[in-house]
């Protein structure tokens, strides 16, 4: 490992996120392999009630695959291609939506989050319903928290080099 | 006959304990990590050895994905070795020790991995009360809750609260039994992202101006 360090000169010149993007091989596999880890993250979280796994392992694949991303191609380029604020909704948005469908349940006349009431004709439906949507909320909020994660502790760097 | 998932088990934790003793002499930090997120696969393949699919599936995208990708974010941050130390800590080994003794000393209670006759498969909560059962309560639906799903009868579903639309054990727990446990742990993580926006995003636009304002 040692003596594959570049000298030091050589190691504060590059950012770590250039000297990721100019191996070829590394953007290659990036680029073939980010479209797969997305597709599954999504594949888990619509398939949260039917096989294993749900939201929060969804969530967190979707984020690797956004934070591989980040890595390779630098965290800028991430906040170009997808603004910050998209991750900032996506937080909130995601514990609205949870908490939003044990309302709605409240509203439609059973207690909090008493899914059956979403569909009372067909209660068996309206669980399968309710928790499809809850774990859509756990999805989104857990992959725009561990993204904004990622995007928080990648900051330090960049501005300390362009500093 | 030797049980083979015993053998696989065996030869899973083998390799688990290697990788650990591994993490913790290895002094190159990004060997570490990398040592760690095999450390998680393992533990996610004797998790799947154990049709614990769920734990597995949790395991290997949080413990193997997004944990070794935020060393790796950290460890930019930080030199790429670790310092010389002893390995062996007297004190932190006795108590290693000790706590681990005492797991195996419990586990002597526990029935037999897969054991038909363990008591959570024949005392269940709240079944007759005649019966023998390890928590007397009130357990079930509220009397005001959604009745029974008695519409999909000719589907074959059976006869349980989600009527079969909901296979995963796990998810319907999560989700419906434990609804607010789930709802406030999705809170605690919102909480921690909005944490990280308001303590750092801050930091990082003065920053910003400051140096706007030097040069």
């Amino acid at each position: 490992m040692r003596e594959h360090e570049p000298p030091d000169e050589v190691r504060t010149s590059m950012l770590p996120d250039e000297t990721m993007s100019q191996q070829t091989l590394v953007r290659v596999v990036a680029k073939m392999t980010i479209p797969f880890i997305l597709v599954l993250g999504i594949y888990v979280i619509l398939h949260g009630e039917l096989g294993p796994g749900g939201g929060f392992q969804g969530g967190v694949i979707l984020a690797a695959g956004f934070i591989l991303y980040g890595m390779v191609f630098g965290a800028d380029e991430l906040r170009r291609r997808i603004p910050t604020v998209v991750f900032d909704i996506g937080m909130a948005l995601g514990a609205l939506l949870y908490a939003g469908t044990g309302l709605a349940s409240l509203l439609a006349g059973g207690t909090f989050l008493d899914y059956g009431m979403l569909q009372p004709t067909h209660a068996g439906d309206g669980e399968a319903l309710g928790m499809t949507l809850v774990e859509y909320g756990v999805g989104i909020t857990v992959c725009s928290v561990m993204t904004t994660i990622y995007l928080m502790v990648s900051d330090p760097a960049d501005s300390k080099v362009e500093g | 006959m030797v049980n083979q998932v015993l053998v696989l088990d065996v030869f899973l934790l083998l390799l688990v304990a290697a990788t650990a003793i591994a993490v913790v002499t290895v002094r190159s930090l990004l060997s570490a990590t990398i040592l760690m997120g095999i450390y998680s696969l393992l533990m996610a393949l004797v998790w799947s050895n154990m049709h614990a699919l769920d734990v597995g599936f949790t395991e290997a995208s949080v413990g193997a994905g997004i944990s070794t990708i935020l060393l790796l974010g950290a460890l930019v941050l930080t030199k790429r070795f670790a310092k010389r130390e002893p390995i062996i800590h007297v004190p932190a080994l006795v108590i290693c020790v000790v706590t681990g003794l005492l797991l195996i000393y419990g586990t002597a209670d526990m029935p037999k991995f897969g054991d038909p006759n363990a008591p959570i498969h024949h005392l269940r909560v709240g079944q007759d009360p005649s019966k023998k059962s390890l928590l007397l309560q009130n357990v079930g639906k509220h009397p005001s809750a959604a009745p029974r799903d008695k519409g999909h009868a000719h589907e074959g579903h059976p006869d349980d609260d989600f009527n079969g639309h909901v296979p995963n054990t796990v998810t319907s727990l999560l989700a419906a039994y434990r609804g607010y446990d789930t709802m406030y742990e999705t809170t605690v993580i919102f909480t921690a992202g909005l944490s990280m926006l308001l303590l750092l995003r801050r930091r990082r636009d003065d920053d910003e101006i400051r140096e706007g304002r030097r040069s």
